[in-house]
Formats: C-alpha cells, structure tokens, sequence
C-alpha cells in the first residue's frame, strides 16, 4: 500500500520532470532555428515588403528572383569556383601532408624527435596573428599578393598543428604489430603509410577533412588580406563586400548567404559522426 | 648511408612539417620580434625606435577602446556561455524520446557559421526592421537599436555567442558520458536534489571539460575578426583587439604598430593561459580511473551495434 503510494508518486515527478525537459528544450530549438527560418523568409520576400514596419513573418509569395538577383550580382558561380578550388587544395594538403607527419612522429624513432615534437606542441598555443603581418610582407616581396598561392601554400607544409597532434593519437593507438608484420614483408615505410596506415585511418582523416573545410570555407581574414581583385574573390569576401554597400539589399544578400551556408550544412549532415568525434576529441583530450 | 637513412627515415617524414615550422613560423616570429621595434609603414624605409610603438600604444586611446571592448565581452560571454551550454547538455544527457533530434538542433549554430550569419545577425538586430524587436514588439518591448545604441552593442555580441552554444554543449555532453551512473544514483540514494547532483557531482566531474572551454572562450575573445568585421556597432564598441589589429596593418599601413600589438595579444594570451592553467589545481578534477571506455554512445545519433542485430 504504501509502496504503491511511492511508485505513484515517483512516478508523477518523473511526468512532470519529462514535461518540464520537452518545453525547455522546445523553446531552447526554437531560438536556435528561429534565426535561419527568418533567413529564408527574407530571401524570399520583394523588395517592398522587406522594409514594411512592422516586419511581416512570412514572405509574400515565393520571391526566387532573389536567388537569381544574388548569383548574378554578387557573381556567386565565380565566387563559388575561386572558394572551391582553395578549398579543394587544402584539405587535399593538409589531410594528406599533416598525416605523413603524423606517421613521422607516431612510428619511428631518430634523434630530435621529441625536441621536434614539444616544438609542435607549442605551436598549437601560439596565435597565428603575431606572424600574419611578416607572412603578409613575405608574400607580398613574392609577388604573391592578388593569387591564391598565399591561401594554399602554407597548407602543402604540415597544414595546422592541431590535425597532425590529432593524427598521431590515432597512429599510436593502431597495434604495433601491423607495423612488424608489415617491415617483414619487405614493405618500404612510405608503402606501409600509403596501403595500410592510411585505409584504416579513415575516420580520422574524414574528421580532419572536415575541419580543413569548414577553415577553409568560412575563412574572411585570409581573402580579405590577400585577395584585391574581385575576380579572385572567395564567397565569405564577396558576401563581406556586399555588407559595405549603403543600401543593403537585404532580399538577395540572403540568398547569396544560404547559398553559401549550404555547402558547409550538407557537409555536417552526411559527416555529422566525424565532426562529434573530433570535437569530443579535441576537449576530452586536448 | 643505408645506415643514415635508417635512422633518420622518420625525420623524412616530419621533414614538410619542419620546413613549414621554419618558413611560415620561426622566420616570420623572428622578423616579427623586430618589426616591433620599428616604424615600418610601408612608405619610408623602416627605422628602429626601440620600444616606442609600445608605449604609444597605451596612450593610443583607441587601442584602450578596444582592448576593454574585448576584456568586457569576454567577462559576459564566457560564463554565460559555459552556463547555458553546461545546462542544455545536463538537460540532454537523459534518456528521453528525440533527444538525438534535440541535440542536432541545437548543435546547428555551432555549424552554421562564416559570413552568412554574421550579416544575418546585422539584419535580425536590426532596430525597425529586424526580427529580435518584431518579437520582442509581440510582448510589449519596444526594443533598443541593438547595433545603433553604443550600450547596446556588448549585449548584442554576447547574445549571438550565446546562440552558438550548442557547440560547447557538445564538449560537455563528450564528457558527461564519463561521469558513472553510480555516483549520480548513489546521490539519490542519500536524498540529494537535482541542484545538489549538479553542483557536487556534474560541475567537479566536467571541471576539465570548463578549464578548456574557459581557455577557448579567452583564446576566441582575443581573436574575434570576422564577425565583428562585418556586424561593427555603434560607437566604436564592436571595435575589437582583431579589428583594430587589422585597421592598423591594412588600412593605414603601420605594420610595426600593429605587430607591436600582435605581441601584446601574444602575451595577454599567454598570461591568461598561465594563470587559468595554474589555478586549475584548486577547481580542476581530474578523474584517474579509466572506466566507461568502449561503451560511449554516439553524441548525434545512435551508435550503430556491429552485430547487425538492428536491421
């Protein structure tokens, strides 16, 4: 009797407990989505009823002239190609250089490693910023400055610490054995990196191509320093242009932005297990 | 030689890595090191004045701007950051139906970054015509110009990073999955409330997981450009360090003032770093038993099981 009292009064708490989650986290989702809904809402409405006061929720019919304004203007197919063709470059060098260097530091032994090592290690606290204006003149004295050279260069030459620390943890935690066995077959060490490191490094190498994309994509500083031609624009700089304007044409620059924002989102959504996996990674351990 | 290369085989493998370390690290941090020193702006020959970029720039008013600008935002957002992300993964760590939908969700602003947001945010914060003060009209708030009104720029900055917190939710939900069952329902046992299980078991059990958000959060204060760059504020107070860093350099040319600056930066990072660093041992927990390893759910989604007993 009176257990049955407790297990119906445990069990109301935990009704209420449930109820008070789900209104929480409904409203706390709704904030979150909110602002994007509000995005394409704007995209969406013409150009009369963006400036009405009060603002109106909902656009008035489907205005794609939006889209077709913002790919025009804003040039957003070159801009599109510029973004992609860095892009494409550095997570190509950074996922494949930053895991050579990886394999370095995981699996062999010589003199100066671990002088080279605590060197990386520190590198990761140092902030990029001290050198940006000395990398900028050194670049410049190239002639470098107005090509995408500046932007995917450094990346041939280990790409960013973090990813080769992050590399060499999941070198370390493979079997030595694969190694052994490997050397006994008369494998060179690069063959062993390329046909047996790499393949089972795969989620590894997702993880850290992913992040190389979404720097790289999102990148404003590094076009913004380098690029003066609005030909070799990337989209983050050609969006970042389109703010300086006095009139903001607030319908296609919305546009312009989801059609930027796209990419990355499809990215998260088909590599969402990576992208946790490597933010859990970096906290837990870093 | 055959020996030689032995040895060094693995150096061949570090060897683009070093390179990289000398020509995009060492040398520019060497020539950084003197380029402080001098009046380099781009037109007339560098000269060496010693430490007098330093010392103007704590008369430079507007430097002073935008360092406190920098330092107030980050008193706001960090704990109030830390709070709601600590929170929304509390809340998240339960069993209950969708909480996979849930946590996706609210990871999306963490994902949804780079320009596009940062000009959304210009339009939602916008006083007329933006979404924040249509909703606030809703519940009879005439809202403030959010960007236009210098007092209220900080309070706008420190809202978006709070919209964002999603993506610090994810490195506590990380590090919940470590903390036992045990603990929590031994706690029930005794009578503790759910404040109680928070403060005694959830904070202590995620201090590493807040020490490195904490450093994050300082590292990122210091650092903020691109947002800034394009949302700006009224009153120089969306002006931060990052910007004004960036003003000196590429639009006036004073390359050894804004390096000089970069320095600073470098030490306030550092000094900050030490000290959260040092006085982690008083509020810092480090858990050294290894237990829970290999039965970590997924964060997003379901972990799938391997025995293919889920088709």
């Amino acid at each position: 009797m009176m257990n049955k009292h407790l297990q119906l009064s445990r069990s109301r708490t935990i009704l209420f407990r449930n109820i008070f989650l789900y209104v929480f986290l409904t409203i706390a989702s709704i904030t979150c989505i909110l602002p994007l809904l509000w995005m394409i809402s704007t995209s969406l409405k013409s150009g009369n009823i963006i400036f009405d006061i009060p603002p109106k929720w909902l656009p008035d019919g489907f205005h794609f002239e939006n889209y077709v304004k913002a790919v025009v203007d804003i040039s957003y197919f070159r801009y599109f190609l510029n973004t992609a063709i860095i892009t494409g470059f550095r997570i190509f060098a950074e996922v494949f250089v930053s895991s050579l260097v990886a394999f370095g530091f995981a699996k062999f032994s010589f003199p100066g490693k671990n002088i080279w090592f605590f060197i990386l290690l520190s590198t990761i606290m140092l902030p990029g910023e001290v050198m940006l204006i000395p990398i900028f003149q050194m670049f410049s004295t190239l002639g470098w400055v107005n090509t995408f050279l500046p932007l995917i260069v450094p990346a041939f030459f280990g790409g960013q610490a973090v990813f080769i620390f992050l590399l060499r943890q999941f070198f370390m935690s493979q079997p030595e054995e694969l190694m052994e066995a490997a050397t006994i077959d008369g494998a060179t060490k690069l063959g062993i990196f390329y046909k047996i490191y790499l393949p089972i490094s795969k989620p590894a190498l997702i993880t850290v191509g992913i992040f190389s994309f979404q720097g790289s994509w999102n990148d404003l500083m590094g076009p913004l320093i380098y690029l003066n031609d609005s030909e070799k624009f990337t989209l983050q700089l050609g969006l970042a242009m389109f703010n300086g304007v006095t009139k903001v044409q607030w319908g296609p620059l919305m546009a312009a932005s989801i059609l930027t924002l796209v990419p990355v989102l499809i990215v998260f959504f088909f590599a969402q297990k990576y992208f946790t996996e490597g933010i859990s990674f970096s906290a837990i351990k870093g | 030689m055959k020996k030689f290369m032995n040895k060094y085989e693995g150096f061949f493998f570090i060897l683009p890595w070093v390179l990289g370390f000398i020509l995009f690290t060492f040398i520019p941090l060497i020539s950084a090191l003197y380029l402080g020193f001098t009046d380099s702006n781009s037109i007339t020959t560098p000269k060496f004045i010693g430490f007098k970029n330093y010392i103007n720039l704590f008369h430079d008013n507007e430097f002073i701007s935008s360092l406190v600008v920098t330092v107030k935002y980050a008193i706001f957002a960090i704990p109030l950051g830390i709070l709601s992300s600590m929170t929304l993964a509390t809340l998240l760590n339960s069993k209950i139906k969708g909480v996979y939908l849930f946590r996706t969700i609210l990871y999306l602003p963490a994902v949804a970054s780079g320009v596009s947001i940062s000009l959304l945010w210009r339009w939602i914060l916008d006083k007329n015509l933006g979404l924040l003060n249509l909703i606030l009209s809703k519940v009879g708030i005439d809202g403030p110009g959010w960007l236009s009104e210098p007092n209220w720029v900080l309070p706008s900055y420190v809202l978006i990073a709070l919209w964002g917190a999603g993506g610090g939710m994810l490195t506590y939900l990380a590090g919940l999955q470590d903390v036992p069952r045990s603990l929590y329902e031994s706690a029930e046992i005794d009578g503790a409330g759910w404040f109680k299980k928070f403060i005694k078991i959830t904070v202590p059990m995620l201090s590493p997981v807040i020490f490195y958000n904490v450093i994050m959060g300082l590292v990122g204060s210091f650092r903020k450009f691109s947002d800034a760059y394009i949302i700006g504020g009224a009153g120089n107070q969306g002006r931060f360090y990052m910007i004004y860093l960036y003003e000196n350099a590429f639009n006036y040319f004073k390359m050894g003032y804004a390096t000089a600056m970069a320095w600073i930066l470098f030490l306030i990072i550092l000094a900050l770093s030490l000290l959260t660093f040092k006085s982690s041992s008083l509020w810092v927990f480090y858990n050294s038993s290894d237990k829970g390893k290999g039965k970590k759910q997924g964060l997003l989604h379901r972990k799938q099981k391997k025995d293919g007993n889920t088709q």
